[in-house]
């Protein structure tokens, strides 16, 4: 890859990173402390864009004022320069191949900008239920509106004592097992998308008959003292006893970030 | 998959293109008379063009060709994996930059005891002030060894760095609210393997498995010139390899099943072997891989200890990242030895800490 060329991938990636960080889009992939980190480097990209344009610019307008200077004496001289020139030219043999890599990623931002993760990885891993350092005292709402991985918290490690039979909001989204048994899940995110784990809680009551995987759905009801295991690793799922669903547009952050306070 | 027959419809674009070079009107005429000299060279600034066209007036159809659920997933994590590291990746670069071009060569060999038997620890050590996580350490290491810092000083950093600096330790402590000796064990763990490794490169190193590309500021070149230049070198090479690892890692997310690691946890020896394989794999950034780990509650802590010393020190992403840096020859010695030093000192360390 050429200079120029370069220098066009790396502004485009600058950019890309720029739109995602200022737009949500970038919390589909990491978690929301990552914006001041990401915006950064985009314009730290972009400058090297600009730098490596002007540079090059530079450095084409010297070689022609030098071959225009002196004609046939400095051609030895002129020669001299190409082959330092050459010498560049030998990496840009090696590093372009790999470098054109760089297309995937900002094609798949710019153009596909694919949703955050949903029920097909929800359902292929495990409950990361998490034994909790210690609970926080919930506030007097009635209906109480409830993180989905704080009530799974709650309902399986304190045996719902916090919650008894409060009206709650729990939002998530769906998703359904093998036997077509609704969950309502939520991905926990520590750093980005790659170590989301979901957080799942199981649907009982009146449910909306037809679910479709990766609605979101904001459920009311009450906790439930009935148990199941997650197939994939044994872990608990604890039920909700919905009264009332409805569907809800995905949250901003579609992860829940609370493991990272 | 369909995303990765995207690469290959850019190269396979790309012989019709180096035939008409000439015929639109060229944009950069410096380079089209690089380009004649070298004959057969693309004019690259035309093909990427061209392939971005291509991708746009496409993207209905590449749209519904990843629009199956196993595709969605895998371009989640693909994007997530790469946002996630560049950063990190553009904060080493401007480091390893800085290295390079402002600070003398001279000052590495006052800071660093002369005898590279005490360089390895003291190296080691400095890794816990780059903070960040593995992406950051390899153009800065890579810049080390460019400075005159001795190679294996410069591996017993590139290796604890990402897994010693407060920001992971933190995040370590955070993860395993129940045991804080994990914490300790992953410091000790990590540093005795980077030094471990240092140590084992003074006696059977050669620097000629080293092929760093050479790329010092010429004379002539202002200090300007020669940083941004390294940035952009750095940034295009380390950021394709890191496009490939973030590819395999994926891979893996997305197709293989988390249910193998249920019978492989019964077994001690197995949980060990199959965490750190695990680690090597996910290509988890260090600052996260604490978590991940916690969340593998069927496993002995023992095990756990192995992925989070192995993880920062070789992974797929890693392996490519060096041997983009280091050339390929380093890479495929380093990467073995690393993996079994990093189980053993996770074992000994578990053995006396945990």
């Amino acid at each position: 890859m050429s200079r120029q060329a370069q220098a066009a991938v790396l502004f485009l990636i600058g950019t890309a990173l720029l739109h995602a960080g200022l737009t949500n889009l970038y919390l589909r992939y990491v978690k929301a402390g990552l914006q001041p980190l990401l915006l950064l480097s985009g314009a730290v990209l972009i400058v090297a864009a600009l730098a490596t344009a002007w540079y090059e610019w530079r450095r084409a307008r010297a070689e022609k004022a030098r071959a225009a200077a002196h004609t046939d004496a400095a051609h030895a001289d002129e020669a001299h320069a190409e082959s330092e020139g050459e010498g560049h030219g030998g990496h840009v043999h090696r590093e372009p191949r790999i470098s054109w890599l760089l297309l995937l990623p900002l094609f798949a931002l710019i153009l596909v900008a694919p949703p955050a993760l949903g029920s097909y990885s929800a359902v292929r891993t495990g409950t990361a239920i998490q034994q909790p350092y210690g609970l926080s005292k919930l506030p007097a709402d009635n209906p109480l509106t409830l993180g989905l991985v704080d009530y799974a918290t709650r309902a399986v490690y304190d045996h719902g004592h916090s919650l008894g039979d409060r009206q709650l909001k729990v939002t998530g989204f769906v998703a359904l097992d093998k036997s077509g048994a609704p969950y309502l899940v939520r991905m926990a995110l520590n750093c980005c998308a790659a170590d989301a784990q979901p957080v799942k809680i199981a649907l009982t009551g009146k449910i909306p008959p037809v679910l479709q995987p990766d609605t979101w759905l904001l459920v009311t009801g009450t906790y439930s003292a009935k148990q199941t295991k997650d197939p994939v690793n044994n872990r608990p799922i604890p039920y909700f006893q919905v009264t009332q669903a409805k569907p809800v547009p995905t949250p901003k952050d579609p992860y829940d970030e609370s493991w990272n306070q | 998959m369909a995303i990765t027959t995207e690469p290959a419809a850019s190269t396979t674009e790309t012989p019709p293109t180096a035939e008409t070079p000439q015929q639109p009107p060229a944009p950069e005429p410096s380079k089209d008379s690089k380009a004649s000299k070298d004959g057969w060279q693309l004019n690259s600034p035309l093909v990427l063009t061209m392939v971005l066209l291509l991708v746009v007036l496409a993207q209905g159809s590449i749209r519904t060709a990843l629009s199956a659920p196993v595709m969605q997933s895998w371009m989640t994590v693909f994007v997530a994996v790469v946002v996630q590291a560049l950063p990190f990746l553009v904060l080493g670069v401007l480091l390893s930059a800085a290295i390079a071009v402002f600070v003398p060569a001279t000052w590495f060999t006052r800071a660093l005891p002369d005898n590279p038997v005490l360089a390895v620890p003291v190296a080691g050590m400095a890794g816990a002030i780059l903070p960040g996580c593995e992406c950051a350490s390899v153009p800065v290491a890579g810049a080390l060894v460019r400075r005159g810092v001795t190679p294996a000083a410069a591996i017993a950093f590139l290796l604890s760095a990402p897994a010693i600096n407060p920001i992971v330790l933190t995040a370590t402590a955070v993860a395993f609210p129940r045991n804080p000796e994990m914490v300790l064990a992953r410091f000790a763990g990590s540093l005795l393997v980077a030094c471990l490794m240092g140590w084992l490169w003074t006696r059977i190193g050669r620097t000629d498995w080293l092929k760093l590309p050479a790329h010092e500021p010429h004379a002539g070149e202002t200090k300007g010139a020669a940083f941004w230049g390294s940035v952009r070198h750095d940034v295009m090479q380390a950021g394709g390899f890191l496009v490939l690892g973030a590819m395999s890692a994926a891979t893996l997310k997305a197709v293989a099943p988390a249910s193998w690691l249920r019978t492989a946890a019964d077994n001690p020896v197995v949980a060990i072997l199959a965490l750190s394989i695990l680690a090597v794999l996910l290509s988890i950034c260090s600052e996260a891989d604490a978590f991940v780990a916690a969340s593998l509650t069927q496993f002995s802590l023992t095990a756990k200890l192995a992925f989070l010393v192995v993880g920062p020190m070789i992974d797929l992403k890693l392996f490519a990242m060096q041997a983009g840096t280091f050339g390929r020859g380093f890479a495929m010695r380093f990467a073995p030895a690393t993996f079994v030093l990093a189980i053993a000192g996770a074992v000994v360390t578990s053995a006396v800490l945990l």
